[in-house]
């Protein structure tokens, strides 16, 4: 299979932006400066860059507590979103939201959420809502494997499959329900079977690797947007950073609750160096190419945190003002 | 060009939907049992024949996915009315009410409102037990984001169906099923009710009785009754238990220096013990009398007809009611 090589660009780019972005908080964190809840997705990235090149812009994308990537694959304002993380009055949802909280209408990322499973049915009434308007927009609803316990899922996949809706249910299995391993939480490590009875067309994925991810993204949206119905994908990836924040545990516990060997093995299978050896040693881009592109990452980042930085914070007397419109 | 006309409660609530289904193409219905009057009685009538099987959604047994997907098609655009024709089981869609559609427009900083309408419904009575029958308006009450209406009438439950579909912000609509048969002047072009104001249903100057949903009705029977006793009574129908209408409260409250609070929630943490509040906090010494609460005890719904006579409130608890503050006139100067 080849690829225009714009769309590898714009592949590597959507992962180095989030992988940089992501690690450039943790030292704000150890700090202090960014105080709000981040549950950092680090090693995840080549799922919603993958699954999001596969999308159109107008079409509808959930997220839950680990949304900076989401958020940023979909085409929001990476100043907004740092912006956001330090809670000012410039970030994408005004700083009332914080990390959790991430929304722009105007690229498709219709908002995200931490009560897991929460926002599955919001992605299933935006797909109901594309369906009642004759559109061909396509909703993606991204969770983790810890959503697949919440019984709102199972409810979803029945109503979107009875009424053949454009969705896709993006499960992205890092392995880890917040401190729970996946074999404390369910009997089988293999997720994408819960949709066969609902009649949802459904497969695996190797999460790290951003083309597989592409492939199975945009043979999910032709299915969604040629009214055949939803679509299950279980992503394996793995998170590199905890539950929330830098460290790799439930803060106030013990540390290092994943055994180091498999750490070290996801480590091997990262989603950004192993496609940069397949794009490098397939001659398909050079490392000038690559390195432009993490420097220009690297700078926006950079710029992101000044602006944020010197951004006001919301003002005392507009407590309320987002209560109603 | 206002008509005199007749309408059953039930009736005018068909006719809000079949207007703003009409009017606009982003309205649709949803909820277990809109094609079946058995649920929801005559409110959906014509309604499937009219807009069909896309608009009108008849639904599995899943309140938390189908109330989340009309929050979710709320967020992308359309205006859903989304119906439980036993509130009981909305406890099963507190997550997308509260956790998501009532808090969404703030935890997202103003960039996407969510203008739902959750309409529930109480079905008061008839030995259908606890788990049948429940009135859960104060919970709703309680939560920022959300408004809640309790339309009491033919006239206020079309038009404030109409203001909730049109409301930019997630709309708890409630009525009761004991209400729908009830008759009253109904215009028949689309008009809206105003959101957050009360009405003054008679005028009176020695006490003030606040009412809402179906114990408006009882508050009309105790009024009338008093009226034969010498005793003028102002009939205060909250229309909208949030955000309520303090201004009209407190005016009223003024005036007659005695308040009666009917409920047809449990007491405590109640529409009634908010009522209450805001009189105490903000009209203390226009006040001859301590403040009487008309509300059910805190007890489950019985099936028993026997036990229901004495947990249902109705005319006369409010009646015995008034008569304990007109009595404490002097109590308080």
């Amino acid at each position: 299979m080849s690829y225009p090589r714009e769309l590898l660009e714009n592949l590597y780019r959507a992962m180095v932006r989030i992988r940089l972005c992501e690690e450039s908080f943790v030292d704000p964190i150890l700090s202090g400066d960014v105080r709000c809840p981040c549950h950092l997705y680090s090693g995840e990235e080549a799922v919603s860059a993958g699954l999001c090149a596969s999308l159109d812009d107008i079409d509808y994308v959930f997220g839950n507590h680990r949304s900076h990537g989401h958020f940023l694959a979909k085409g929001g304002s990476m100043q907004e979103l740092v912006a956001e993380i330090y809670c000012r009055e410039t970030g994408c949802s005004r700083g009332r939201g914080g990390s959790m909280h991430l929304i722009d209408p105007a690229v498709g990322m219709l908002g995200a959420a931490p009560i897991v499973a929460g926002t599955i049915s919001l992605a299933l009434g935006a797909a109901l809502a594309s369906s009642i308007r004759g559109e061909r927009r396509v909703s993606v609803s991204f969770f983790g494997d810890g959503a697949t316990g919440e019984g709102v899922l199972y409810e979803s996949m029945n109503f979107a499959s009875l009424r053949k809706l454009p969705i896709i249910f993006a499960c992205e299995n890092n392995l880890y329900a917040t401190h729970m391993p996946i074999r404390d939480c369910r009997v089988g490590n293999s997720i994408h079977p819960i949709a066969e009875p609902f009649g949802i067309e459904t497969a695996e994925v190797d999460g790290n690797d951003v083309l597989a991810v592409y492939e199975a993204g945009r043979k999910a949206v032709d299915r969604c947007r040629t009214g055949q119905g939803p679509v299950f994908l279980e992503f394996l990836t793995y998170r590199y950073r905890g539950h929330v924040g830098p460290d790799d545990n439930i803060q106030g516990s013990h540390t290092d609750i994943r055994p180091k060997e498999e750490v070290a093995d996801w480590l091997r299978r990262d989603p950004i160096l192993n496609f940069e050896k397949h794009l490098v040693e397939g001659g398909l881009l050079d490392e000038g190419t690559l390195q432009r592109i993490r420097s220009r990452a690297q700078e926006e980042v950079a710029a992101a945190h000044a602006l944020a930085k010197q951004s006001p914070h919301p003002q005392t007397k507009e407590l309320t003002k987002y209560v109603y419109q | 060009m206002s008509t005199s006309r007749k309408l059953q409660y039930s009736l005018a609530l068909n006719e809000a939907l079949h207007q703003m289904m009409e009017s606009d193409p982003s309205v649709f219905l949803i909820g277990q049992g809109v094609k079946s009057p058995w649920y929801v009685g005559n409110t959906a009538q014509g309604l499937l024949e009219r807009f069909g099987e896309t608009r009108v959604i008849d639904t599995p047994v899943s309140e938390n996915a189908v109330t989340g997907a009309a929050v979710g098609a709320a967020i992308a655009g359309m205006r859903p009315v989304v119906v439980h024709p036993r509130m009981d089981f909305m406890f099963y869609a507190f997550d997308p009410i509260i956790n998501e559609a009532a808090n969404w427009y703030y935890m997202n900083g103003g960039k996407a409102s969510v203008p739902v309408v959750i309409w529930g419904i109480i079905n008061r009575g008839g030995e259908q037990a606890a788990q049948h029958s429940q009135a859960l308006h104060s919970m709703f009450a309680h939560v920022p984001g959300l408004k809640v209406v309790m339309p009491a009438t033919p006239y206020d439950a079309k038009g404030l169906m109409i203001a909730a579909i049109r409301d930019p912000n997630p709309v708890v609509y409630i009525d009761d099923r004991l209400l729908y048969r009830q008759e009253g002047e109904v215009p028949e072009e689309i008009y809206e009710v105003h959101i957050g104001k009360g009405n003054i249903l008679k005028e009176g100057k020695d006490v003030t009785v606040v009412a809402v949903s179906y114990m408006v009705a009882e508050a009309q029977k105790a009024v009338a009754a008093l009226a034969g006793e010498g005793i003028d009574a102002e009939l205060l129908d909250l229309r909208t238990v949030k955000p309520l209408d303090e201004e009209l409260l407190l005016a009223s409250i003024k005036k007659t220096g005695r308040l009666v609070v009917a409920d047809v929630g449990w007491k405590t943490c109640s529409v009634a013990a908010e009522v209450s509040a805001l009189v105490s906090e903000n009209a203390f010494e226009y006040l001859k009398a301590p403040i009487r609460r008309v509300t059910l005890p805190d007890c489950p719904a019985p099936a028993s007809a026997v036990l229901e006579k004495v947990f249902y409130r109705d005319s006369r608890d409010i009646v015995h009611a008034v008569k304990q503050v007109i009595t404490k006139n002097n109590v308080m100067g």
